[in-house]
């Protein structure tokens, strides 16, 4: 399956439905750290659901720089295509 | 000015709303440490359930002996680090002592064992490498993975074909790739499977390293931890410890068989700037890794203690962590039950941790409780009935006992 910048983050929104509470609305801007209702460890924990959606690693310095859902699918897209 | 209180908010109100449960479970303070299994809380006894101190070597006789001989002798501090300031005899005794238990080529100590792993981990992990870390391990291995320049992946928790492939994603990378787990975890008392972590070592290559914080003197025929347990010690590159929980003092260790280890003296940041351990507490570990080399008695009393604790909990109907190890962790329903309920042990006379998420897997919060080779059955038993006492109060037991009798759907 190929990916870009939209269909991914339409991923990473549609794996967050069950995880994150009800009533959280999650867009592109929303912050992963503080804003899905998730503690840090949890939050780490729906990467490693990502990682093997997408069949890559993201290194924790690269989660350190993303903040928001569109920078963490900015992120998986780059890692994505380097593994062609 | 800055101000701490904005910077820190979020933490204030965290611990203003367990204060408003109860008491600030970062703050206990202890009138008196009555013996390795009782002190004075408030005025009142208590029962000690969370210490590490597994085989019950704080007070032991030839330890306290050795330790004040040493600073009599040595003197208070060495007032300096190793490279700048000099080794005395027993820093070097010591480190030949852990070498030999172990049976490698050479060890290295550290003040503490945050820092062996702060040290060793991030000394390892230079620029083009690949650092694989267990999920669940300890802050240390996270805080060694950050000074260091490697890529840091972290691997499921306990799953040696998450750790496969994530090795496997990295073929055709240059670097080293080096893979830290743990032997007993430090919130559920559960073991890493070393044997299948130590296959997919050897198949795909890589450099282990398995901290033994909790398995030391516990572990295997002669105290050695869970690599000697597994079988798998010729496949461990490095073991990593600490002297602060069955050792019953402070410091760290790393053991290792590869050559050029000694070069690791004049290249690790937390080895050569910080001072070394003190006469008194080298002397003291030297004296307890004597007794557990000698008599492993103690390590199999205290996993008799867990298994009477652990099975205990089980019995009265609490949902435990998945082994009986000397960790035992009662798992609550959620935050609010986990403060009130560990409270509630205090004030009849129980003390053990409260560990609450991020601290622990899987977001779960935990009554976490640590046997010791020194309780005695009786403690053990009174330790249970306190539980299960207050678990019927506060209706843990209730749940538990209601949410199994319902149907499968
Ligand atoms: C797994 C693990 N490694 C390292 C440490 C750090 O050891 P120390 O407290 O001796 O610095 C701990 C405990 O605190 C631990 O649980």
């Amino acid at each position: 399956m190929t990916y870009n910048g939209d269909t991914i983050e339409a991923e990473i929104v549609k794996m967050l439905t069950g995880r994150i509470p009800a009533g959280v609305q999650v867009t592109g801007e929303t912050r992963i750290v503080d804003g899905l209702g998730l503690d840090s460890v949890a939050v780490l924990d729906f990467i490693m659901d990502l990682e093997d959606h997408f069949d890559i690693s993201i290194p924790l310095d690269r989660i350190a720089q993303v903040q928001t859902v569109t920078e963490l699918s900015g992120a998986i897209g780059t890692l994505v295509s380097a593994r062609g | 000015m800055m101000s701490l209180g904005s910077k820190f908010a979020e933490i204030q109100a965290g611990i203003d709303a367990l204060r408003a449960l109860g008491r600030n479970p970062f703050d206990i303070r202890f009138e008196k440490i009555l013996s390795p299994t009782e002190a004075l809380l408030d005025g009142r006894p208590v029962l000690l359930f969370g210490t590490n101190n597994y085989l019950g070597l704080t007070f032991d006789a030839a330890c306290i002996a050795e330790s004040a001989r040493a600073l009599h002798e040595a003197g208070t501090g060495t007032t300096g680090s190793r490279i700048a300031n000099g080794t005395y005899s027993d820093h070097a005794l010591l480190e030949r002592r852990i070498a030999q238990f172990y049976d490698k080529r050479a060890a290295m100590i550290f003040t503490t064992g945050y820092q062996a792993n702060l040290g060793l981990i991030s000394t390892l992990a230079g620029r083009e490498d690949h650092l694989l870390i267990d999920a669940d391990c300890h802050a240390s291995i996270y805080d060694a993975s950050r000074l260091g320049a490697a890529e840091v992946i972290r691997f499921r928790h306990n799953d040696p074909d998450d750790l496969a492939r994530r090795l496997r994603r990295l073929e055709g990378r240059p670097g080293d790739r080096i893979v830290v787990t743990e032997g007993i975890y430090s919130m559920l008392g559960d073991t890493a499977p070393l044997r299948e972590i130590a296959a997919v070592k050897r198949e795909l290559g890589a450099c282990l390293i398995v901290d033994e914080a909790h398995s030391l003197g516990i572990l295997g025929e002669r105290g050695r931890g869970l690599c000697e347990a597994a079988g798998v010690e010729a496949d461990v590159d490095f073991v990593v410890g600490t002297f602060s929980k069955s050792l019953g003092a402070i410091g760290g260790f790393a053991a290792s068989d590869l050559p050029g280890f000694e070069l690791l003296r004049v290249v690790c940041r937390p080895f050569m700037f910080t001072a070394s351990l003190p006469p008194a507490v080298v002397a003291s570990v030297n004296a307890s890794l004597e007794r557990i080399a000698r008599d492993p008695s103690l390590g199999r009393r205290v996993l008799e203690n867990a298994r009477r604790l652990y099975f205990g909990l089980t019995a009265a109907g609490f949902q435990v962590g998945p082994e009986p190890n000397p960790i035992v962790a009662v798992k609550m329903p959620d935050r609010e039950t986990a403060v009130r309920f560990w409270n509630r042990l205090i004030e009849e006379g129980l003390y053990v941790n409260l560990a609450l998420p991020p601290a622990t897997p899987a977001s779960l919060s935990l009554i976490r409780s640590s046997v010791s080779a020194a309780h005695e059955e009786a403690q053990i038993d009174r330790a249970v009935s306190i539980m299960t006492a207050v678990g019927h109060e506060l209706h843990v037991l209730e749940r538990r006992a209601s949410a199994a009798a319902l149907p499968a759907t």
